[in-house]
């Protein structure tokens, strides 16, 4: 039989570094692009990473995720070490792809991260096969697969997750609804709230939370996940967040499609904030043990850019190589 | 005459058409409000309003099939797929749909549908997205070319990008329309004043010469040119053909160049293998083989994924490629 992973005080130190060591690679990686040392596009996940830390916080290496274009945060609160993680985004031959992937196809499959994704809507049905995989097998493994409500609208997912529905499979999918899917916002893409409402339509439990209460997450998370684990099927997690970034780079203010009153509502709800909020509070953390976290993080962080920066590219005569297996 | 930037071309081919016909619509994901990602339907929703410019759910199948049953309605629905990438998820309603429907149907009814199509590697280095890797940068042209009752599209220039378009919107039939995204901010020409209307199915000599045919399509054209402007210092005569339209296929024009230079190179963005340069060089092969002096070469893309990052150069036909396959033909 499976355990499920208590809310401790040490599982909620770890939710809380793993949503500053988001924060931070977004950050960083978000200055580098910036400066012209990241090619092609990056989709930052900072104000989200509560539905990470939060759903990861049950999961194992062997249980299987898919992530998408917006997939930093994922491949992070599933163990994805900083420097491999720079030396993709750099595309160099020292990445988790060698270089072949980047910001938008990272993966490893060590860690169970079967990858972002450049096609919205792509991961749903590959996070179904791995479920069906574990299910096959007869492990109490679980797949978990995050997409935004703007991919909720692809064809691909309702496909999913009526089979999912269909034949039990342990998956939970988990919808990252940051209100808007590129430059549209929700009420101009879908006619209704709540993404969750749809579940009933596949035949699984919808749940809502708060996407920026990483506590919610977890506790939302923890009973999709005993049920999949369970055998008793998927379920619908629909997590309401916000980016607070563009939908690509950092610019955060000043945008047409959305106005900077609504930004700085949702700032005000910041997820980091709002849990060390609680830390201290409840006498979880002091202030220096957070801050102790902070310095850390950035130590990784400095000595990762580094790595990558070292890095060498791939070998030009090696480029062909990987097209089959 | 006025100079345009290939983007802005293709947004004065839609608001003409739009101006012209209140059937045209522009249907698409952040088309509307935001004027699309890369610009080119920018101020057509402020002209012609929300009925006519419509933002989409992000579910390719879904408007692009819904296209296809306005246009049978007799509407002329103008698609913008954000990344050619993209229109695989669409691609059932392309090739079962909008393909064979005029022939099933017995010409009962048909489908004049555009989607037009952002495509390739943004190799300039300027402008959205450059460098975005596997899913963000393929030349998939060819697919559409072997579903017969598509039509195929490649603009290489700005005059060619509007007067292409306007033919496209006005044809009966279901167009694939192929915009070089790394040419929309890059690629700047006159434009002749007045409409401008380029005819669906014929090539264009973009110049002439008596050594070699390059026969390059999309971006490879202006690097063509490029390679045929160096290698005039060493007296080698580079004539440069632009099929602009791969479907209807002008061979003639082809087949005339190879007639008089006895050589041909075929370039395209494209992988070789079964890329549209095999099509070309077997229309020539039967139909021109008498008059070669030498074999054909198709110079494209090698048979990988595209990468991210710089790496993508390695992968792709170049001017010094171009250039190497045209001396070894000489
Ligand atoms: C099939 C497909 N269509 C369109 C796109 C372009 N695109 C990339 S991200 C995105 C918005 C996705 O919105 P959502 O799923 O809500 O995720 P978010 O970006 O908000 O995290 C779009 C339209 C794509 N990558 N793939």
């Amino acid at each position: 039989m499976f355990v499920t992973v208590e809310l401790t005080n040490d599982v909620l130190k770890d939710m809380h570094r793993c949503m500053v060591q988001i924060r931070r690679f977004e950050e960083t990686a978000g200055k580098l692009m910036e400066d012209g040392k990241i090619p092609g596009a990056l989709h930052l996940y900072v104000g989200e990473e509560a539905i990470a830390s939060g759903v990861m916080a049950h999961l194992s290496k062997e249980d299987q995720i898919t992530s998408t274009h917006r997939g930093h945060g994922h491949l992070i609160a599933k163990g994805g070490e900083f420097d491999r993680m720079f030396a993709e985004l750099f595309g160099k031959a020292t990445g988790y792809c060698k270089g072949k992937g980047g910001s938008m196809h990272i993966s490893n499959m060590d860690l169970g991260m079967l990858g972002a994704n450049g096609i919205v809507g792509g991961g749903p049905p590959i996070a179904t096969g791995a479920a069906f995989s574990n299910k096959f097998r007869k492990t109490d493994n679980v797949a978990c697969c995050f997409f935004g409500d703007g991919a909720s609208n692809e064809g691909s997912l309702h496909e999913a997750a009526n089979m999912a529905a269909l034949f039990k499979l342990p998956v939970v999918f988990v919808c990252e609804n940051n209100g808007f899917g590129e430059y549209t916002s929700q009420a101009n893409h879908q006619a209704i709230v709540d993404v969750a409402d749809r579940a009933q339509g596949y035949g699984m439990p919808g749940v809502i939370v708060d996407g920026m209460d990483a506590v919610a997450v977890f506790e939302g998370a923890r009973e999709a996940i005993a049920r999949a684990r369970a055998g008793d099927g998927p379920t619908l997690l629909e997590c309401k967040t916000y980016r607070f970034y563009d939908h690509v780079g950092v610019r955060g203010m000043g945008l047409s499609y959305r106005s900077d009153e609504e930004v700085e509502f949702w700032k005000k709800r910041d997820p980091i904030d709002q849990f060390e909020a609680k830390l201290r509070e409840q006498n979880i953390m002091a202030e220096a043990e957070i801050q102790a976290v902070y310095e850390q993080v950035a130590a990784e962080i400095e000595a990762a850019v580094q790595f990558a920066e070292e890095s060498p590219m791939p070998d030009p005569s090696t480029i062909t190589e990987d097209v089959y297996a | 005459m006025t100079e345009t930037l290939y983007i802005q071309a293709i947004n004065q081919a839609l608001h003409e058409e739009m101006e012209r016909d209140a059937e045209v619509i522009v249907i698409g994901l952040d088309v509307a409000r935001q004027g699309g990602l890369f610009g080119a339907t920018r101020k057509l929703y402020d002209r012609f309003g929300a009925d006519r410019v419509i933002d989409t759910p992000i579910s390719e199948a879904g408007f692009t099939g819904a296209a296809i049953g306005m246009a049978m309605e007799g509407m002329r629905p103008v698609v913008e797929i954000q990344f050619a990438d993209f229109v695989t998820v669409a691609f059932d309603q392309l090739s079962t749909v909008a393909a064979k429907m005029h022939f099933m149907t017995r010409g009962a009814t048909h489908v004049p549908l555009v989607v037009r199509m952002p495509y390739g590697v943004n190799v300039s280095g300027e402008g959205y997205m450059t460098g975005a890797g596997p899913h963000h940068s393929q030349s998939p042209e060819n697919w559409f070319c072997h579903v017969a009752g598509l039509k195929v599209v490649m603009p290489s220039s700005p005059a060619d990008a509007l007067g292409l378009l306007k033919s496209a919107i006005r044809d009966e039939n279901p167009v694939m329309f192929f915009e070089q995204k790394g040419l929309y901010y890059t690629s700047r020409a006159e434009i002749p004043d007045g409409e401008h209307l380029v005819p669906l199915g014929r090539a264009q000599v973009k110049r002439t010469g008596s050594d070699v045919t390059v026969i390059a399509t999309g971006a490879m054209v202006m690097q063509a040119i490029a390679v045929a402007e160096k290698l005039d210092a060493d007296g080698i005569s580079l004539e440069i053909v632009d099929p602009r339209t791969l479907v209807p296929l002008d061979r003639e024009t082809i087949l005339t160049s190879v007639a008089k230079t006895g050589r041909a190179v075929i370039t395209h963005e494209a992988p070789a293998t079964a890329g549209f340069g095999a099509e070309i060089s077997a229309v020539i092969a039967e139909h021109g083989f008498a008059d070669l002096k030498a074999p054909i070469r198709r110079v494209c893309a090698l048979d990988m994924p595209v990468p991210p990052g710089s790496m993508v150069r390695a992968t792709m036909p170049t001017q010094g490629r171009i250039e190497a396959a045209v001396r070894e033909l000489l």
